[in-house]
């Protein structure tokens, strides 16, 4: 066990970068939701109660006179089911949380989900590791979006500045740490890639994130070594 | 300094719908096997589910995977907030090259 001073730290180190990636996304996002005419109180109640990057930024896009309800609430359900399968993936790795798990669920993004895993591969998640990084991705998303909507029109030409490719570059780096071996791993990255970029091109909204991960564990499944019938079956997660 | 209540009910539909996603996964765990496919099938999950994100990025066009590829090695070796210092660096130098 370590710690939950060098736990402290190790959360911070681990989240600076993608506090880096996360403030020009929070900024743009601010910055687009004053021009749909969106307060900045407005913006500060969707990133507190919603708090999930992707779905805020196509709910601005979708914002519109009279408030499309339904339109709105049905996308995010549909953009942030990927979470299901995080949860589901994260759920035994932190179950020593107690309660506080509920709190973990409301807090959970792509960024603290993926770090969090990262984690996992080396040690167990400690409960002052996982607050230390989705606490700071909450505040930082909170002041970063709303001064967006205070400032948001300096920053014109986010993607000449390549601002955009800092998530991708946190995931792949992320994504490596998961390599077991080519024999195991090749597979799923294989499938996953393969069917995310199809469903990307041919299906509209999210559901390339969904049906690439499906393609890739199902990839896992199938080139799984096949095992006698696993009878010390107690090894916890 | 306002919120429109119609806006704000738009807002909390989206926040409790986000949380459902967000808690449905927690709970189903618990009712999972331990062993077997569906274990491979959750162990496979985060390099599974990382990949299909940032697939359709990367293929975006070819400045975009030419970064990638380079974020990719670069990964190997450098810290975390490096390759993503790197990754922008060449994106942004790459576009006003040939954007």
């Amino acid at each position: 066990m370590t710690s939950p001073l060098a736990d402290f730290r190790a959360g911070l180190v681990a989240v600076f970068p993608t506090v880096v990636a996360v403030i020009p996304f929070a900024l743009i996002l601010g910055q687009q939701a004053t021009a749909k005419g969106l307060t900045p109180a407005e913006m500060l109640a969707m990133s507190s109660i919603v708090f999930a990057g992707s779905s805020q930024l196509i709910a601005v896009g979708l914002w519109s006179a009279p408030t499309p309800i339904a339109a709105l609430a049905l996308m995010a359900l549909l953009v942030n089911l990927r979470h299901v399968l995080m949860g589901a993936s994260l759920s035994g790795k932190i179950a020593h949380f107690g309660r506080l798990r509920y709190l973990a669920a409301f807090l959970l993004t792509d960024e603290a989900w993926a770090l969090s895993e990262r984690r996992a591969v080396d040690q167990p998640i400690s409960r002052t590791f996982y607050f230390t990084v989705a606490l700071t991705l909450f505040i930082f998303w909170q002041v970063s979006s709303v001064l967006g909507t205070l400032f948001g029109a300096y920053l014109e030409h986010p993607e000449a500045l390549g601002l955009d490719f800092a998530f991708p570059a946190i995931f792949i780096a992320l994504a490596l740490g998961f390599w077991k071996s080519a024999r195991r791993t090749g597979p799923v990255l294989a499938a996953s890639a393969a069917v995310a970029v199809i469903v990307h091109a041919t299906v509209p909204g999210a559901w390339y994130v969904i049906a690439g991960a499906l393609a890739g564990i199902t990839a896992a499944v199938l080139t799984a070594p096949r095992q006698a019938p696993d009878t010390a079956g107690e090894t916890t997660p | 300094m306002t919120i429109d209540p119609v806006n704000f009910a738009a807002i909390l539909a989206m926040g409790i719908l986000t949380y459902m996603t967000r808690l449905l996964g927690f709970l189903i765990a618990d009712r999972l096997p331990k062993s077997g496919p569906v274990r491979v099938a959750l162990d496979a999950l985060p390099p599974a589910v990382l990949v299909a994100v940032i697939a359709p990025i990367v293929m975006f066009g070819p400045i975009e995977a030419v970064a990638g590829l380079a974020t990719l090695i670069l990964a190997l070796r450098l810290p975390l907030i490096g390759v993503v210092a790197v990754g922008v660096g060449l994106v942004a130098v790459l576009r006003l090259a040939f954007g």
